[in-house]
Formats: C-alpha cells, structure tokens, sequence
C-alpha cells in the first residue's frame, strides 16, 4: 500500500538522521588507541579529554538551544570544588565523586536557569559572567573551605573501581576520563536526537514559533541547562580528580572564553564541534606554549581575532572539502 | 451550543492607542469564518491576544467554553488552538519531515522525553507521515526549509498548525506574498480543512475570503464594524465607506 | 560616611566617563565590544608616558589620553572593526575578546606588568574638611571634570543636529539611511569619541582604580553593567547606573570588606533579572 511504504520512507529518513557514521567510529577507535599510541603524552591527552566534555556540556545549550554563555567556568568550578571537598573529607572513590560533582553543578545549573531564560542574548552574556564572577569571589572568600587563593590541596584519591590507582604518567587518568567522556557523549548523542533534543533545536531556531507548536521553552531550556552544567561539573570533577588539586582558576573568566574558543574553532551544533575544537586548541596552546610560555596570551587572541575575521570560513571550508570527500568514499550518504 | 471560540469585550491599548476595542467575537463550530479590515484594523493584534503572543488589557477569551485568557501559549495549543503566521515563522535548519514530525512529537506528549527513539516510534511515524502526505510535502520533505520555493514554505506552515490537530485553527494572511501560479494550491489547502475544525480566515485577497467564507466579520480601528454572510458584508454600506479607495471585489 | 558616599561618586564618574562611550557605540551599531576596556588602558599608559618620559603637566596629559585613544579608535574601526558589523553577536564578542587578550599581553610585553603610578600635581593633593566631611581634592576635581563631560555629552545628544542624528541613527539605522543620515561616518565618529572617553577615563582613573595590564579583563564587567543597567539610548541612563554602581562598590567594599566585590555582581544579576532591558531604558515591547 502507498500510504505503507510512505511511512517506510519516513521511518527511514528520521533513522539516517542518527545513524552512526564510520568517521566515528573511527574517532573513537583511535581516541582509546591513543592510549597505546602515545604513552608519553597522556597527561595532555587527559587535559584534551577534560576539556572536551566541557565542550560538549557548552556545546549542548549553544549549538542545540541557541543559550550563549559567557560563565561557563562557574559550573566547571562547582564540580570540581564538590569532587575536591567530596574525595578529601567524605570518600576517596573517583565515581562517587563524579557524581556529587555531577549533582552539584546540575543543582547550580537548575537554580540560576530562570536568569538565563529572559531577556536577549547581551543579558544572558552579562548574568552567566556575573554569577561565574560572584562564585570566584565566594571561593575566593571561603578560603577555610576552598583552600582560597592556594587552592584545594591534600586530595588523594582512590582507585577507579577500586582497581585502578592513578599514577603519575597519567595512565589511569586518561582511561578514566576518556571513559567518562565517551559514556557522557552516548547519553548526549541520544538525548540530541530524541523528541526532546528536537524540541530545542525548535526553540533555538525560532522561539515564537516553538512555542506557538506547543513547545513549552522555559522548560526545555531549563531542562538542557541543568543539563549541560552536569556535563560542565563533570568535566570538573575529572579535573580535580585527575590533578588531585583545585585552585581559584577554574572559575577564571579565561576558562569560559577558551571554552567559547573551543567551540568556534570546532562549530557547535553536531556535538564534534567540541571535541575536534578541544584537540585543535590543546594543541595550538602546547604549540604556542613551547615558543612563548609567557605570552600566549597574546598568540590566542590573534588567532582569535583573525579566525573570525575571516579564518573560520576557509578553515571550515577546507574542513567540509575534505570531509565531503571522504564521506564520498566511506559507505552510505551523510546527511 | 458552545462557540469554538469567543471573546467578551475584548480589550488592547499600547499607551495611548486602543488596538483592540471591546470585541466580541463569536467563532461557530465548523465555522469557516473570515476577519477582514483595512490595513492597521487591528486584526494581527487580536489574533495575538487570541494565541497568548498578547496580553490583553481586559476582557475573556474562552476556548471550547473554557477561559484560557490567562494560559501561557503552549497551553491554548494543547487544548486544541492552533495558528499560523502572517510571516512564515519555521524552523530553519530543518526539513518539512522534522518540522511536522515535531509538531506531531509535541501533541502526543513525546516532547519532553530524552531518551525515545523518534524513527521507533510507531504513532510519530504513521502520523508524521500522514501529514506530509496530506499537504503534499512528501517529495520535499527532506529538504532543509531555507531552501524550498515560499509557496511551499506557505504550506508547510499550514501543515505545520494543523498537524497539532486543532479545533480551532487561525490561519493569518495564509496568502501573503504568495505568488499567484501558487496560489491556488495554497487555496485548495484551505478549501479541504475537514469540517470538524473551526477555522478562522483573516486575508486582504477578497478573492479568496468569498471563495471560502461564509460568514466575515469587519474589523475597523480595532472595533467591530459589521458581521454577517458574505452577501450582507458586500451590501453593508458602512463597510463600502471603510473599504473607500483600496481595491476589493465587492 | 559622608566621605565614602563621596569617593563612591566620584568612582561613578569615571565609571561614567568609561562606561558612556560603550554605550553610545553598543546602541548605535549593535556591536558588543568587549575591547573598550582596552581603549582605557591606553589611555591610561599614554598619561603615564607623557608625564614620566616627555615631563607633560597632568592637566596636558587628560587631553592627550583622549586624542591617543580616539586615533586609534579610528584606525581600528576603518579597518577591523568594520568588517565585524554584520556578523553575529556571538562573533562579536570573540572578536573583542581576542582583541582584549592581545591587548593585555601586548601591554604586558611592553610596558612590563607592575602597577603604574601618576605623580598628581600638589594642588591636586590631600584633602580638605567641610563641615565636618573629608573632601579629596583630587576626588572633587574628577567629579567636577566628569561632571562638566556629562552635561555636555548630554547637551550633545539631545540638543545638537549632531545628536539628534545619532539618536535617529539609534533608533532605527535603516530609516536613518533612508533620512539621509550619513550612518557610517556617524559610526566612525561615534565609535572615536566613544573610545577617546574611555581613554580619557583611563587616564583620570588611575589615581582611584590604579592601572596594570589586567586593567581590560578587571574592569570589563563594570563597562558592561554600565551599558546594561543603563541602556543604550541615552546618556542619562548610564550615568544613573554608573553612579549607582560607584557608590554600591565603594559603600559595599568598605561595610562588608570579605564579600564586597560580589554585592556589585549580584546586584547586577538581580538588576538583569528584574528588569532584563535596563533599568532605563523603555522596554521595546
């Protein structure tokens, strides 16, 4: 029947839209192979893998809810403060404190999204900096809790799974938060392409719209923003986990704007963005780092500044070129 | 009998200037009804206060014989309200298929689940389908919809409001910017809306409003002028003054 | 207490003088530029230069921070700020972040990053009592200064062909167009001015906020509660705002030293919440 096959072809389109693509498979394939690949570079291997789940937490309310953010660092702060306290006076087991560091920040995330839900896009940039301002500050003032200026120090942990020790070459570590990353991707690749994932693309796309469809946006976009500050506190706690040691400068303001970086570099809004972003920026840093240690400050900005300006077009460019060729050669069509 | 919808005095004032002035408007169950006026009547602003994009400075809406004067937007189309818009409002990253499929997805309660598979899911699909289909999108619908030709993206927003499965269904200037090789489609859309939908027509194109109509209230400087079928609204002579130099089949 | 109400107004004049041209330009070409900070630190570092290396008098030193920086407010708009109009919000606030990074650690590299100090002249020095309330001679000067800026920025914009061209550019920039308006030239003039009084600002600043190479990074927030508390269209709302963010952090940091940088930042937060378009400014329903 015609109606039958119709619905085939429906089924068949809404599948292809989340069907897993050989390219990655491949990335992930050779993110754990890295492992093997370069056993002298796992400590930054672990960085680059932390700061892609921040990413990927950044890129869930940017590039699907259409949320800019310019105090991101406040979530990554919480989790890593909540793992810290949690692993030094309550329980040494990373995966506890994983998820204490997971809730923490996801509680912060539920509280402030009524700031973030009004008005345009220049007073969510001012509320999002400010409350990542107000929380450095109150780290700053409860130095007894938060080791202050200092930092969090005295945090031993315990193995992972009561199996693996972390040791000093970062081992564990990188396993750890690869791991960690990998499972958090699944659950946010499902969630981008259920009805709800859709609902938020709605409402990034056009609110009015959304809304007028029976989309209820102050909701859904609380419920991505609690969301993506879980990922954030997440890729915190794997911070303080992993370098036994929390200091004010994960609430820093640089923290966000690299984040905002990361994101650009790698595009936001098909969830790789943050984790090819994340590689490319790691390794410009260390690249940059190994030049001029005291000023990459400066180095970032122009790259910054010029990737914008007109850098982004032909990167992306060349990126989609090459992309579309392999996927020409890979099987089945891409969307 | 209950109206599908109605309001009771009606009001809008943006400071000084009074939009909307004590309406009361009656839409039939069934009802294929058009508001027409001159441009700056009002008409845009009371379809706002109907839908919730306005908040209207006194008087009722009811809905089904329900009051949702005070229901936030999202609500009014859960209780069977739908719309579209004068300018085409659509998602556009999307294709047809994911945009009704989300309409669809909202209506049967799917919207707030993280974790369903929408290509699974039984009903999404059949229903999905059923509409694309219905509004002929179904060679279209995986096309991204920044890219498809306006009479089309017209009809998507027709299909788009009506995959809600509303009782009352307020279509805004459905023929605006239209081309005229298209229009036709578009009209016969309008022309096969089943009859259990009430719908509500506001158009400029008299062509299509004597064609569709029948019954056409007159709105003027927010007030109502004139009510009636569409051979009494022609005759009215009070409409024939307000219609004074803009062009109309009357 | 009098006194710290005092300081506190007087911060919120520079404030003023900082935050206004941010403002101006923000409403004006809807362009988030998160570099006005910078504008300010030159400003400020062409003060100290003038008077160390080249013996300017004080007085003389205001006048030049604001020339250096109007200059290069100008070369800077003609040439890379200009392609940035249309692009998105988001775009723009990188772009001005990269430029206040480069900024920072280029002023870091060449000027090195220790505290700058300006030698006031005497008659700018020390305090006098007046009815029992200390008066800081240079505070009184600042607020004399800005306060003189303000009324003419103020009868500027609303009383000058000038201005009123700039308003109609705020207002809507298409129709403006259509008016004959000349808009970029506006954009170009508006943006140096804007940039000249952050200079200007950073120079008068640094007596009361001091000036290092973080200076753009610190002080970003304060311009920015300034634009956001104050709205963009018009010079009134931003002094309110900067007045009450002056006395709010003078006030707060002297009754609750522990917490009082974060009483500025809530009240910010509460601010936005509340009324999301300003306090100021009519709400554009």
């Amino acid at each position: 029947m015609r109606a039958e096959t119709f619905e085939r072809r429906v089924r068949q389109a809404l599948y292809v839209a989340r069907r897993w693509h050989p390219a990655e498979i491949a990335f992930w394939l050779l993110a754990f192979a890295a492992f093997l690949l370069f056993p002298r570079n796992l400590l930054l291997l672990n960085e680059i893998a932390i700061l892609a789940l921040f990413a990927l937490s950044l890129d869930l309310i940017l590039g699907y809810a259409g949320i800019v953010s310019l105090g991101h660092a406040a979530f990554l702060g919480m989790g890593a403060y909540a793992a810290g306290l949690f692993a030094k006076h309550v329980g040494a087991d990373p995966l506890a404190g994983l998820v204490v560091g997971m809730g923490m920040a996801g509680l912060l995330g539920l509280v402030t999204s009524p700031l973030v839900l009004r008005g345009t896009d220049l007073t969510r940039l001012m509320i999002t900096l400010g409350v990542a301002l107000i929380l450095y500050e109150l780290a700053n003032s409860f130095g007894s809790l938060t080791g202050g200026a200092d930092g969090l120090q005295g945090i031993t942990m315990g193995p992972v799974l009561g199996l693996f020790d972390f040791d000093i070459f970062g081992r564990t570590a990188y396993l750890y938060s690869l791991s960690v990353l990998f499972v958090l991707f699944l659950v946010a690749r499902r969630v981008v392409h259920s009805p709800f994932g859709l609902s938020l693309r709605a409402v990034r796309d056009n609110s009015l719209r959304a809304s007028a469809s029976g989309v209820p946006n102050a909701r859904r976009l609380a419920a991505a923003y609690t969301l993506s500050a879980a990922y954030a506190g997440a890729a915190g706690a794997l911070l303080a986990q992993t370098t036994q040691f929390v200091s004010l400068d994960v609430l820093d303001f640089h923290r966000s704007a690299d984040l905002m970086l990361v994101l650009i570099i790698g595009g936001a809004g098909y969830l790789y963005g943050g984790l090819v972003g994340a590689i490319a920026f790691k390794l410009l840093q260390d690249l940059i780092a190994t030049f001029t240690p005291q000023y990459w400050m400066f180095w970032i900005g122009l790259f910054l500044v010029l990737f914008v300006l007109g850098g982004r077009e032909i990167i992306h460019g060349a990126a989609k070129a090459a992309a579309g060729r392999l996927a020409r050669l890979g099987k089945g069509a891409a969307r | 009998m209950s109206a599908a919808l109605q309001t009771f005095g009606l009001c809008k004032s943006f400071g000084g200037i009074t939009a909307t002035d004590h309406v009361d408007f009656v839409l039939a169950k069934g009802a294929r009804h058009a508001l027409i006026g001159p441009n700056g009547a009002g008409k845009t602003t009371f379809v706002n206060q109907l839908t919730g994009v306005l908040r209207p400075s006194s008087g009722r809406i009811e809905l089904m014989g329900e009051d949702i004067t005070r229901l936030p937007r999202e609500a009014r189309v859960k209780r069977g309200l739908a719309r579209t818009f004068q300018i085409n409002q659509l998602f556009g990253t999307m294709t047809p298929l994911e945009m009704i499929a989300l309409v669809t997805s909202e209506r049967l309660g799917r919207g707030s689940h993280p974790f369903r598979v929408l290509d699974r899911d039984a009903e999404l699909v059949a229903q999905t389908a059923e509409i694309l289909n219905r509004f002929g999108l179904d060679d279209i619908m995986d096309r991204r919809i920044a890219t498809l030709p306006y009479g089309k993206q017209r009809q998507i927003e027709i299909a788009a409001a009506f995959a809600a499965r509303p009782s009352v269904l307020l279509l805004d200037e459905p023929a605006a910017g239209v081309p005229e090789a298209e229009r036709r489609e578009l009209m016969q859309t309008v022309a096969e809306l089943p009859d259990d939908v009430s719908v509500l027509l506001i158009e400029h194109d008299m062509d299509l409003v004597f064609r569709f109509a029948t019954r056409i209230t007159v709105l003027v400087n927010g007030r109502v002028l004139a009510e009636g079928t569409p051979e009494e609204t022609a005759r009215d002579p009070a409409v024939r003054a307000a219609y004074l130099g803009e062009s109309a089949h009357v | 207490m009098l006194t710290i109400l005092f300081d506190g107004i007087a911060y919120g004049m520079v404030l003023f003088v900082l935050g206004c041209g941010l403002s101006v330009t923000m409403g004006l070409m809807n362009f988030v530029n998160l570099a006005h900070g910078a504008f300010a630190m030159l400003g400020g570092y062409v003060a100290v230069q003038a008077m160390q290396r080249w013996g300017v008098p004080f007085l003389a030193s205001l006048p030049l921070a604001f020339l250096a920086a109007a200059l290069v407010g100008i070369v800077l708009e003609r040439l890379i700020y200009r392609p940035m109009y249309g692009k998105s919000h988001l775009d723009q606030v990188m772009f001005s972040i990269g430029l206040v990074f480069m900024a920072v650690a280029g002023t870091d590299w060449l000027m090195g990053s220790t505290q700058q100090f300006i030698h006031l002249p005497s008659w700018l020095q020390g305090r006098f009592e007046i009815a029992g309330v200390g008066i800081g001679r240079y505070r009184l000067f600042v607020i004399v200064i800005c306060g003189l800026l303000a009324v003419s920025l103020q009868w500027g914009f609303t009383r000058t062909r000038f201005g009123s061209r700039l308003r109609a550019a705020v207002d809507d920039a298409r129709v403006a167009r259509g008016l004959g308006i000349p808009v970029n030239r506006l954009f170009a003039l508006t943006f140096a001015l804007g940039c000249g009084l952050a200079g200007l600002g950073g120079a008068l600043g640094i007596e009361l906020m001091g000036l290092d190479p973080s200076f753009p990074l610190k002080f970003m927030i304060y311009f920015l509660i300034v634009v956001t508390v104050g709205g963009t269209s018009s010079i009134t709302g931003p002094f309110f705002a900067a007045m009450l963010l002056g006395v709010a952090d003078v006030v707060g940091k002297y009754l609750v030293p522990e917490v009082g940088a974060f009483i500025i930042y809530a009240l910010m937060v509460v601010l936005l919440v509340t009324r999301p378009h300003g306090l100021f400014t009519r709400a554009r329903a």
